[in-house]
């Protein structure tokens, strides 16, 4: 296959994902909606919002760094779905894996943040600062146990190429590291919950309150840049999730499965679960996931 | 008391807001000027709606997805929360409510507008961007309500703020205000809600009113 | 109850007792008694909270009437306190040593009806109104219909009918 060709596949796998996640987050908000005993959004209420956002006329900027927040937010999670393999098997959908890309995208998963954080500090909202340096907090508290828990399966599967991680998960759910490894798969999927910002982390976003967090000054076509980097975000995550401890996809409809019920799994958390300070969920986080992500090393070492 | 003092120009500047002088860590002087330092000084411009089919569908989506400024001014701001409850559900119809003028598209200026929180308002107002409405709720803001003859509240909003719907009552029930939503979706489809274009063409006569009542403006004329 | 106001009024000028709504004891005293009395009240009858501190204008007295009402925690009884000054040049002595919100109240009396309490904390500062430039707005002689419709442009349409006159005119036409 060409280069072109490559590229090609990989931004209709992009499309794809875009969409996917778009419709992803208003069937989610639908279902919280009808658990809250409403109607709520229409499905497609994300892309009506993406549009109205990209069609605001007047647009103000607080410098560089402002415009490239939105911008290195973007990159990382298009930088986690560029090095990601969508679909096992497949020669169309593996995107631009190799060996290392293990490395690579927990790299990238943190570069937005950071991004984010000089953005939204140069917009000079006193709420952004607090939303910014809450996220980074919990995000690193989020980062260790499932840095533990990567590291526990490379150590279980003597490789951190994901091709070669779901490949070694095929053949039945008897070989998913979710039965072989199930304490690595405890500490990632706590640590999920965090990631994905839902209660009972979501202090970082706050929504509906008064900080709404590193976002504050963001407005426009920046705006619609951030959420355009959620949607896809969401799903990438997802994918990296399902690809490690779930036996991956084989085909699309598989992903959207399986991506689907991993996100549910850490919207049903926030459904039952109150909201978590900063002070509370980092402890929280430093405990328990990050003692069964030892664990989890501790006995593929011996 | 009634007597009118000689007033320095900046006597209602707050002391960080007054022009004042720092001395650099090498012994130079600046001088600072925070309202014009700290501040855009810009007027607003007229952005030219597109024509034709775009317009009419950017018109749709600005309709079907209304972002409301979590700000409540007067009594009203209590008929707004129950909007978001089960039973009247404003999310169904595409309404949200932000946290920061700079995302929300629509103030709703819900009931009696005392001159210290209109001049809040306009604050808030002046911060979103451009495609944006005004709701004013209840008969305060149409001609003052009970408080007509109030030293300190306002009669007419539309001399402060293009008002895009007004929903009368005292106060309106949810259901009012979820039809005036409607009003105001129709309102922005057939592409006559061109509040923003409006206060930026003619802003000397609103600035003309607010200055009028707002005696203390320590503010640039323009709060972007 | 009885007891102290004897006791207060062996040893404070107090007149016009009476008895206002609820049952709380209203009692007048000349300004210059009041900080000892209300002191005493606080210290030696249990008098410890400051429930509110209000004024009225007497403009035909030219007068103002400040009243105080303080509440006894333990046995449940309220006791107000009137004070009259005069009109010009309108100043009384702060409480705000007894109690610390009372400088909340002076704040704003001082803004709402022109009374000065000096040495006050920020008494001088505004309260509600922002950049007010004119007469204190709650004294009497200021004409509110009449600033607001100098200042607000009041929308037409708004007459008051007498609603006698009016069903007349409406009903018989022609008387």
């Amino acid at each position: 296959m060409s280069l072109f060709e490559r590229i090609l596949f990989v931004l209709a796998g992009l499309f794809i994902v875009l969409n996917w996640g778009l419709i992803m987050t208003g069937i989610i908000r639908k279902i919280i909606a009808r658990v809250g005993m409403r109607r709520g959004i229409k499905v497609y209420q994300p892309y009506i919002n993406l549009v109205k956002n990209f069609s605001i006329r007047s647009q103000l900027s607080h410098g560089v760094m402002f415009y490239l927040g939105p911008v290195f937010r973007l990159s990382g999670g298009v930088g986690i779905f560029l090095f990601m393999p969508m679909i096992y098997g497949s020669e169309y959908w593996t995107n631009f894996s190799f060996t290392g890309d293990l490395i690579l995208i927990s790299y990238f998963m943190f570069f937005g943040m950071l991004g984010m954080a000089l953005g939204a500090g140069e917009g000079g909202h006193p709420y952004s600062a607090i939303g910014v340096s809450r996220g980074l907090a919990q995000f690193t508290a989020i980062e260790l146990p499932l840095t533990l828990a990567i590291l526990s399966i490379a150590i279980q599967y003597h490789t951190i190429s994901l091709t070669e991680i779901v490949a070694a998960q095929q053949g039945g759910i008897r070989n998913w590291t979710l039965v072989t490894n199930p304490l690595a798969t405890a500490a990632a999927m706590l640590s999920f919950l965090g990631a994905m910002g839902h209660s009972p982390f979501n202090v970082v976003m706050a929504p509906q309150e008064n900080p709404i967090g590193p976002p504050t000054e963001y407005h426009g076509t920046f705006l619609g840049v951030l959420q355009t980097n959620r949607a896809i975000l969401h799903v990438v995550e997802a994918v990296l999730y399902m690809n490690l401890f779930f036996g991956g996809a084989t085909n699309w409809g598989t992903l959207i499965l399986k991506t689907f019920l991993i996100y549910f799994w850490s919207v049903f958390v926030g459904m039952v679960f109150p909201r978590f300070r900063v002070d509370q969920s980092i402890p929280w986080l430093l405990k328990i996931p990050l003692a069964i992500g030892i664990l989890a090393i501790i006995i593929f070492m011996i | 008391m009634s007597e009118k003092k000689d007033i320095p120009e900046d006597m209602f500047l707050a002391p960080e807001n007054r022009k004042h002088t720092v001395t650099g860590p090498d012994g130079e002087v600046i001088h600072v000027d925070p309202l014009n330092d700290y501040f855009c000084q810009d007027l607003p411009k007229v952005e030219a709606p597109y024509k034709g089919v775009l317009e009419k569908f950017l018109n749709w989506a600005r309709a079907e997805s209304l972002w409301v400024l979590a700000y409540g001014t007067g009594c009203g701001s209590i008929e707004l929360p129950p909007l978001f409850s089960p039973r009247f559900d404003a999310y169904r119809f595409g309404v949200m409510m932000r946290p920061t003028p700079r995302q929300s598209g629509v103030l709703i200026i819900s009931g009696y507008l005392a001159v210290k929180t209109l001049k809040r308002a306009i604050r808030s107002y002046e911060q979103m961007q451009n495609p944006k409405y005004v709701i004013a709720l209840g008969s305060c803001t149409i001609n003052g309500g009970m408080y007509f003859d109030s030293y300190n509240t306002i009669n007419r909003l539309d001399h402060y703020l293009p008002v895009d719907v007004y929903i009368a009552g005292c106060m309106p029930r949810p259901e009012a205000i979820l039809a005036g939503f409607n009003k105001l979706k129709e309102r922005i489809k057939s592409g006559n809600a061109e509040g923003a274009n409006h206060y930026a063409e003619n802003l000397e006569w609103y600035k003309a009113n607010q200055k009028k009542i707002i005696k203390d403006w320590n503010m640039p004329t323009y709060n972007w | 109850m009885n007891e102290i106001i004897e006791h207060i009024k062996k040893r404070f000028p107090v007149y016009e007792i009476g008895e206002g709504p609820n049952g709380v004891i209203l009692m007048s005293v000349e300004a210059s008694r009041l900080v000892p009395m209300l002191t005493s009240l606080k210290t030696n009858h249990g008098y410890s909270i400051l429930v509110i501190l209000s004024t009225v204008d007497w403009l035909e007295d030219c007068k103002f009437q400040l009243t105080y009402i303080v509440n006894n925690p333990e046995e449940k009884r309220d006791l107000g306190i009137r004070v009259f000054i005069q009109r010009e040049d309108a100043e009384m002595e702060s409480i705000h040593t007894l109690w610390e919100h009372a400088a909340t109240f002076q704040r704003e009396i001082k803004e709402m009806f022109g009374i000065n309490f000096p040495g006050s904390p920020g008494v001088d500062d505004q309260f509600l109104l922002e950049g007010w430039d004119n007469k204190p707005p709650m004294r009497r002689d200021f004409d509110t219909k009449k600033y607001a419709e100098e200042t607000f442009f009041p929308r037409p349409g708004r007459e008051t009918n007498d609603p006698a006159a009016y069903m007349k005119q409406k009903l018989y036409p022609d008387e």
